[in-house]
């Protein structure tokens, strides 16, 4: 199966800075990914190079087995933000996709709009963020796209917006085979909502795997103070606290741990992505 | 028909959630032989997750020989697991003589549940 996406040695500088360096990775298609990093690592970067938006310095990018172009018909993007045209009303909203888009689903579009209860006559200026959010959505999902690339699309809704926005996110790829890749902050709901997860830092990628893959090898090690160093071979130790007399272990390992010296609990995706970013520099 | 909540900060992982749930609702006789789950669509749209760790905790729960998939119709339960209860209630007279003991050896509730805890941790990773 051709991968969503595939990049090697993907670089981008803009002028002096290093926005992107060296990124290589495979993200496969029919999945939801999350792309999680700090402000600056490179995601958005990384997302406008998958959608043809800029063009690498060096490196190659390919989606779904093809160079990325801007405005092709098998990718859609939602921009950070959400962003619509806030003097067109939903109604011309729909009628411009359909204009632009060769595989525009009007009765996608229409039945989407109206199960969301949003009148077809009224602004886009004067919709909540919410409402604006998912006619974002609808308009990038009535593309019918095999790739739908969201930078941030909940960061400024409220808890219910955000639910609201998730639920028709999920509702979409349960009904199609499309492939999502997701930038966020919000790593919890990256836990439920993506099946493969990839960590950036320093416009690097640290870690990517699958989320169920991820919980289930990570473990919280606490116990008297003592040398990492001596823990058995094959984990590896994401990071790691000293007190004077503790010592707490972020650990990757497959096998279980059985050393009646630690104590094992478990973590979710939020405290190993934080793991991750704060272990010593690279 | 059950419907399937996620606790982001368990650290178990929301395909695992769903099985511990089913297989609650099972023991505590809320899902019977017949009942049919909510299909993929309806737990995506309910809890806004991701339809792929629906899919994959169905299938476990089917090779479990706990549902079984009727392809156009949906997911329903095979077996239940009721009956157990009546079969645990040894094993439950055991474990309420053993707390009556740690009370008696002064132990308070939260010591009570670090000791099972670890001994359970303890056990389940001697015997994966």
């Amino acid at each position: 199966m051709t991968a969503a996406l595939e990049t090697r040695n993907l670089t981008k500088r803009y002028g002096r800075r290093t926005a992107l360096s060296d990124c290589t990775l495979t993200v496969p298609a029919g999945r939801v990914v999350g792309l999680v990093g700090p402000n600056g690592a490179g995601k958005s970067t990384l997302l406008q190079l998958a959608c043809g938006l800029l063009t690498p310095s060096d490196g190659d990018i390919r989606v779904l087995g093809e160079r990325p172009l801007g405005g092709s018909p098998r990718v859609a993007f939602v921009a950070q933000d959400t962003p619509v045209y806030p003097g067109f009303t939903i109604a011309e909203h729909l009628r411009l996709g359909a204009r632009l888009n060769p595989s525009w689903d009007a009765g996608y579009a229409e039945r989407r709009i109206a199960a969301l209860g949003l009148d077809p006559a009224q602004r886009a200026g004067a919709l909540s963020g919410g409402q604006r959010a998912q006619l974002a959505l609808t308009v990038a999902a009535a593309k019918r796209p095999e790739l739908l690339i969201l930078d941030e699309p909940v960061a400024a809704l409220d808890p219910l917006a955000r639910r609201g926005f998730l639920q028709a996110l999920m509702e979409l790829t349960a009904e199609s085979e499309v492939s999502v890749i997701m930038s966020s902050h919000l790593i919890a709901d990256l836990e439920r909502t993506c099946d493969h997860l990839i960590v950036l830092r320093d416009s690097a990628v640290t870690v990517a795997a699958d989320v169920d893959d991820l919980l289930a090898t990570h473990h919280r090690l606490t116990g008297r103070r003592q040398d990492p160093a001596a823990l058995s071979g094959g984990r590896a130790v994401i990071d790691q606290r000293h007190t004077g007399v503790q010592s707490t272990l972020v650990v990757r390992s497959t096998a279980p741990i059985d050393d009646p010296g630690w104590q094992v609990d478990r973590l979710d995706l939020e405290d190993i992505v934080l793991a991750y970013l704060t272990e010593g520099p690279r | 028909m059950i419907e399937f909540h996620l606790d982001a900060r368990s650290g178990v992982s929301p395909y695992m959630q769903l099985i511990q749930q089913v297989r609650h609702a099972l023991r505590l006789g809320v899902l019977r032989e017949g009942d049919r789950l909510p299909t993929v669509k309806e737990v995506v749209a309910r809890i806004a997750i991701n339809p792929n760790t629906v899919s994959k905790a169905y299938r476990e729960l089917e090779y479990e020989g706990l549902v079984q998939a009727r392809p156009g119709l949906g997911t329903f339960v095979t077996r239940t697991l009721a009956a157990d209860a009546e079969s645990h209630r040894p094993l439950r007279h055991d474990l309420e003589r053993w707390l009556a003991g740690a009370r008696a050896a002064g132990l308070d509730d939260e010591s009570i549940e670090a000791l099972f805890v670890s001994a359970f941790r303890a056990f389940q990773e001697a015997r994966p």
